[in-house]
């Protein structure tokens, strides 16, 4: 059992190479409840805290990499508050202040929850996941790089090192339905993204499937019924009908935080809500 | 225990803290409390749900059962020991009691520690941002009303200080 | 709306005194029973079963003592003196060994050198189990026809209850269902004890926080087989209790397996742990049937309350009485026929919470004063102005009100408290229903308002011989106080000083520890200890201020009868001697003890009829919210609450209060449910049991009624329980108001509203 602290992104692949059943260890705020409730006991552990490449941030004019150490705090309101507004507005529903300043956007893909709150803003913006290994580096759309219910593509040999956020202009935003005004896992949410220039919209639903659920059907429907080049409102109809086909595309299961029934509903409410956001 | 093979250093409160003989997995809350003797972070839900725990560890403040013990060598911890000595309380501590946030006490440190900070790092913030920046920290007692009164005793007494 | 006393008074009564333990908790250098620690101090843990029910066919320890650091693993069969315990009827094994009839029920214990050896032990035990199907609904558990999972039977108690004229009728007739979901008490400061065993093996000292000191030295001493002065118990910082302090949870265990390893053992619960490691509030069914006359006055009502109690008793007994007892609410109610049940059943225990039992009933009448309302046309506020109980009137137990009985009053001044502004473009995201969520706007939101009035008992009740001790010594113009109170945060320790400064003019007054080295002080529930310990210490105070004032007058050749204590001055009524009281009591040293009890209660009979408690204490609450009609999410936007207290002792921490009591009610009301299916406890964490954040508080508005209860020591009635109790129906009350949803049952939960 051991714990190695490499200083560089080329260390940290060397370890993991060498060590490829040993768990990454980012903000731990993931892997820490694994280990308090002893539903993981850790043998190696390779700590991300000092690799500084994962902490880097660039903005590449069409898209933003940010290193996938980032901790959620600086995408809620600290120096990278403007990369996505949906984003912002996620990161700031995570958990609370003190696991903002520690979890991170890569554990946050790593750990890949069907709940994930800055997971379905990713999806909505077809980010890239950009993995390193010893081998080199591959960028997977997010789309490919989500599997299912934490499971994601990462090979046992790779560091997710960064995201890729396109750059997108027109109204973004993330909602999140919880029992609790703070502080709570989602039941139900949902990111939209308006790209007026392309005239379409992305629409992405989290804890309502065993993934992120990606909502393609109603995306096309609304490209073909609505106006998207433009942010002028649309007609209750188009709205109610969205989030009817939105609730359709959800998948969601009945647990102990909520039922399958309530999430769809909900789900068809934020969707209905972000577009009136979005077009107005 | 038997399996334990790490051998670590922690600058708490600016001093070295030398660990010996412990289990990776255990958290910082952990070695704080039971290897070290700073038994002012407290742990109450083990998946920071709470904020109990609160430390500051390079000036944020994060969950000390969040954190693994190990990994946080070479980083700056601040426990709520360090804040004050025992005979000169803080203005935060002090407005906590004048105004009644002290009930059963256990949220108490966590809650110091997270005001700390948040006054540190925004010195008037509004009843809202208040409520959100203390909203990871649950306290069972007194229902948040005395709190909140005694982080705005502490906003205006500072800011009477300064003018 | 706060009361505070600010000017540079001396801390007596009637002043916010400040806690003397209140730096020392900012500091974090206050010792939680959490923070004890012993040198060669071993770890304690339990194992606990992962069914609901199943009867143990074997228990094999042998892999789990062979791990390197494990000193023991105890069972049912290494416990050396009674095999169960309960604070009513001992009817749950301090480890079970023929069956288990509850997920999280304790089967074996082990010490060890680390928490995480501990945690390999217990999974190293191999218990092979026999599933059973677990009985987990009330009805089943009234239906004589299901097999008893308990040689005691299935059904704790039934109380029947008959008052006045059975066949009494009104001009309508208002029924209702109602439901209330399990909630748990969740203290912040998680179960924990060290317990340290003499050098001989025969005694055990042991540092726990509990409610009850006493209590819990005579169960532990039974099931030790121990002398009860053998088992020394001192009190731990206690970490917020609210009822679930109240049963045994780790304290035999601890003690066990130190006398058995010879050495200081620490047993500490998770947070998961202790969802299973104590007992929760009475999840139940209520139905009742008002008759009332047109104009809305109640003529008599009918009903039921199903309450369970889950696998063992616990205090269900006395839940259910207090439940029944208080089923009319604070109103007028000549004529009644109600029956009360609770049962057995293989979901988790419950017993004692905030509230005990009248949260449950007060859901059930406050809903229905509501409908009641309706249906005759008029406001909340005015059918329950209508009902008011006043003083000499009964409950439908045929016991009087003697006592102040400031229903009506409580209501107007909860009226006359002023309404939040209404909603604005300028109100924050983060203040809507959603909250940090973002999902509400403005034109989402409607917003309601809704009433709650109760009438809670304090003390216990049904013939407890309830008494209270404390020792007062007053040397060199220093107090002392000596008792068993625990001090669970509720801030008797202010009070005790607040009432020694006022009683003996002191200004130092020194606690000492609290332990069982001096008599009982009764349970920290109950909303009793202002009244008990209180009463005890002002006792003590008092005995002592005599001896004083003999010595005082013996020396000056004075009448004892001619002085009293001005400030901290010993005064002659009839003549010039003012001598202070640290001057008087220079090289003295004066010792009294003093012990408080109540007035005697009565059982009730077989119609449910007798004086069984033994006062009352009435509270209203309106609650303003706002709520996301289409997604049903809420936010509690106001309370605004008139409280009957007797006499404001300290205002500060009567406040702190009224606010705690109120946001564990809005956790009731909105969030806040353990989820139980088939006997598995679905959220047993704090990621998944929900607990109101600084973000979900809402602005409280309160009034202090100060009537002085003749019948109380210091004229004050406590104050715990009341602001928890009727502010859960008038949330729910203030959503159905928002709403026009029929809401049934609490917590109430998003899809309840717009599915």
């Amino acid at each position: 059992m051991t714990i190695f602290s490499p200083r560089s992104l080329a260390e940290a692949l060397q370890v993991i190479h060498e060590h490829p059943t040993a768990r990454l260890l980012a903000g731990g705020t993931d892997t820490m409840v694994e280990i308090n409730f002893r539903h993981f006991e850790p043998t190696d552990i390779i700590s991300l805290r000092y690799v500084t490449e994962l902490q880097a941030f660039a903005d590449q004019g069409h898209n933003f990499r940010v290193g996938a150490a980032i901790p959620y705090k600086e995408f809620e309101n600290g120096s990278y508050a403007h990369v996505s507004r949906a984003l912002s507005e996620a990161a700031r529903t995570v958990g609370s202040p003190q696991i903002r300043a520690a979890g991170t956007i890569g554990g946050n893909l790593g750990t890949c929850s069907p709940a994930g709150d800055t997971l379905p803003v990713l999806s909505a913006l077809d980010a890239q996941v950009e993995l390193a290994s010893v081998n080199g580096v591959r960028t997977l759309s997010i789309h490919d790089f989500m599997l299912g219910v934490k499971r994601n593509a990462r090979a046992a040999n790779e560091i997710i090192s960064a995201i890729h956020i396109p750059n997108i202009d027109g109204y973004q935003g993330y909602a999140k339905v919880g029992v609790r005004n703070a502080m709570v896992i989602s039941i139900a949410s949902a990111c939209l993204v308006h790209d007026p220039k392309n005239k379409r919209v992305a629409l992405a639903l989290g804890a309502v499937g065993p993934t992120i659920i990606r909502c393609r059907d109603s995306e096309v429907w609304l490209g073909e019924n609505a106006d998207l080049s433009t942010s002028a409102p649309l007609s209750p109809e188009v709205l109610e009908e969205f989030a009817r086909r939105v609730s359709s595309e959800a998948r969601p299961i009945t647990d102990h935080r909520s039922t399958a029934e309530y999430r769809t509903h909900a789900v068809g409410v934020l969707a209905q809500r972000l577009l009136k956001r979005a077009m107005q | 225990m038997s399996t334990s093979s790490e051998i670590y250093s922690l600058r708490i409160n600016g001093k070295e803290q030398h660990v010996k003989d412990s289990w990776i997995g255990e958290s910082l809350l952990y070695v704080l409390r039971e290897r070290l003797g700073f038994m002012g972070a407290k742990g109450a839900c083990e998946q920071g749900e709470c904020g109990s725990c609160t430390v500051l560890i390079n000036n944020d403040a994060v969950c000390s059962c969040l954190v693994m013990a190990a990994s946080a060598i070479d980083t700056d911890i601040t426990t709520v020991e360090g804040l004050s000595t025992q005979e000169n309380p803080t203005d935060i501590q002090q407005a906590f009691v004048t105004e009644g946030a002290v009930q059963c006490g256990f949220c108490t440190p966590g809650l110091i520690v997270a005001v700390h900070h948040l006054l540190e790092s925004n010195p008037s913030p509004s009843e809202i941002e208040v409520k959100e920046a203390l909203s990871g920290n649950i306290c069972r007692c007194t229902g948040y009303g005395r709190i909140f009164s005694a982080v705005q005793l502490v906003i205006s007494q500072r800011e009477k200080s300064v003018s | 709306m706060s009361t505070r006393t600010t000017s540079k008074q001396r801390d007596v009564l009637g002043v916010s005194a400040l806690r003397p333990d209140g730096i020392a908790k900012t500091q974090g250098t206050f010792s939680f029973s959490s923070d004890y620690t012993a040198d060669n101090m071993l770890w304690g843990a339990t194992l606990r079963s992962p069914h609901p029910y199943a009867r143990i066919i074997s228990i094999d320890i042998s892999e789990a003592i062979k791990i390197a650091g494990v000193e023991t693993v105890l069972l049912a069969s290494d416990v050396p003196g009674k095999a169960t315990y309960g604070l009513i009827s001992s009817d749950q094994p301090v480890f079970a060994s023929e069956f288990v009839r509850y997920m999280g029920e304790s089967i074996a214990a082990v010490a060890a050198d680390h928490p995480e050896t501990c945690r390999r032990a217990l999974d190293a035990i191999v218990v092979h189990y026999e599933v059973l199907t677990p009985l987990t609904s009330i009805e089943d558990a009234l239906n004589p026809n299901t097999p008893s999972i308990h040689p005691d039977g299935n059904v704790f108690r039934h109380q029947h209850i008959l008052h006045g004229d059975a066949s009494a009728t009104g001009d309508l007739v208002v029924e209702g269902e109602y439901e209330i979901g399990m909630q748990d008490q969740a203290f912040l400061g998680l179960e924990a004890a060290l317990a340290y065993p003499d050098s001989d093996g025969k005694g055990v000292e042991l540092v726990v926080a509990t409610q009850w000191l006493h209590e819990d030295q005579k169960q532990i001493a039974d099931c030790l087989g121990m002398p009860k002065e053998k088992v020394r118990l001192q009190l731990g910082g206690v970490g917020g209790a609210f009822g679930a302090r109240e049963d045994i949870s780790l304290q035999v265990h601890t003690c066990l397996l130190a006398l058995r390893t010879k050495r200081p053992v620490k047993m500490q619960y998770t947070r998961e742990e202790s969802f299973f490691g104590h007992v929760h509030r009475h999840p139940g069914v209520i139905a009742l049937k008002h008759h009332v006359t047109s104009e809305g006055r109640i003529v008599k009502i009918e009903g039921t309350m199903k309450l369970d109690g889950g696998a063992y008793a616990s205090t269900s007994s006395a839940v259910l009485i207090n439940g029944v007892t208080h089923i009319q609410g604070p109103y007028k109610c000549a004529n009644a026929v109600f029956d009360g049940y609770a049962v057995r059943t293989n979901n988790p225990p419950c017993g004692a919470m905030r509230g005990f039992g009248v949260v449950q009933a007060c859901f059930a009448h406050e809903g229905q004063m509501d409908k009641i309302a309706k249906a005759v046309g008029k406001s909340p506020v005015e059918v329950r102005l209508l009902n008011a109980m006043e003083k000499g009137d009964t409950l439908i137990t045929g016991q009087p009100v003697e006592s102040v009985a400031p229903v009506a009053r409580c209501i107007r001044e909860t009226d006359a408290l002023p309404l939040p502004a209404p909603l604005s473009q300028s109100t924050e995201t983060m203040g809507l229903p959603g909250g940090s969520g973002r999902t509400s706007e403005l034109h989402n939101i409607k917003r309601g308002i809704g009433w709650g009035v109760s009438i809670k008992n304090l003390m216990y009740s049904e013939g407890f011989d309830d008494s209270a001790e404390a020792r007062c010594t007053l040397a060199d113009g220093v107090a002392t106080l000596k008792f068993a109170t625990a001090e669970v945060g509720q801030g008797f320790v202010i009070l005790a000083q607040q009432i020694a400064r006022t009683i003996l003019g002191v200004d130092v007054v020194v606690l000492d520890r609290i332990d069982t080295e001096i008599g009982s002080a009764g349970s920290t529930s109950a909303s009793r200890q202002t009244w008990m310990s209180g009463g005890a210490v002002d006792g003590a105070c008092r005995l002592v201020r005599e001896r004083l004032f003999e010595h005082v007058a013996h020396t000056h050749g004075l009448d004892p009868l001619q002085l009293v204590i001005e400030d901290t001055d010993i005064v002659d009524t009839m003549g010039p001697l003012r001598i202070s009281v640290s001057e008087a009591s220079k090289g003295l040293k004066i010792a009294q003890t003093f012990l408080h009890q109540h007035r005697k209660t009565e059982e009730l009979d077989e119609n449910g009829q007798g004086n069984c408690h033994v006062a009352f204490a009435f509270v209203a609450h309106r609650a303003v919210v706002d709520v996301d009609v289409e997604l049903g999410l809420v936010k509690v936007v106001q309370i605004a609450t008139a409280q009957d207290v007797g006499r404001s002792l300290n205002p500060l921490a009567l406040l702190g209060q009224i606010e705690g009591g109120i946001a564990q009610g809005l956790g009731l009301a909105v969030m806040e449910e353990i989820i139980v299916q088939n006997g598995i406890v679905k959220n047993p964490s704090f990621t998944d049991y929900l607990l109101p954040t600084a973000l979900d508080a809402p602005d409280v508005l309160f009034i202090p009624i100060e009537e002085p209860d003749p019948q109380a020591p210091l004229g004050a009635k406590g104050v715990g329980e009341p602001p928890c109790i009727s502010v859960t129906p008038a949330i729910v009350a203030a959503i159905r108001d928002a709403t026009g949803v029929d809401l049934k049952r609490t917590p109430v939960r998003p899809q309840d509203i717009c599915l």
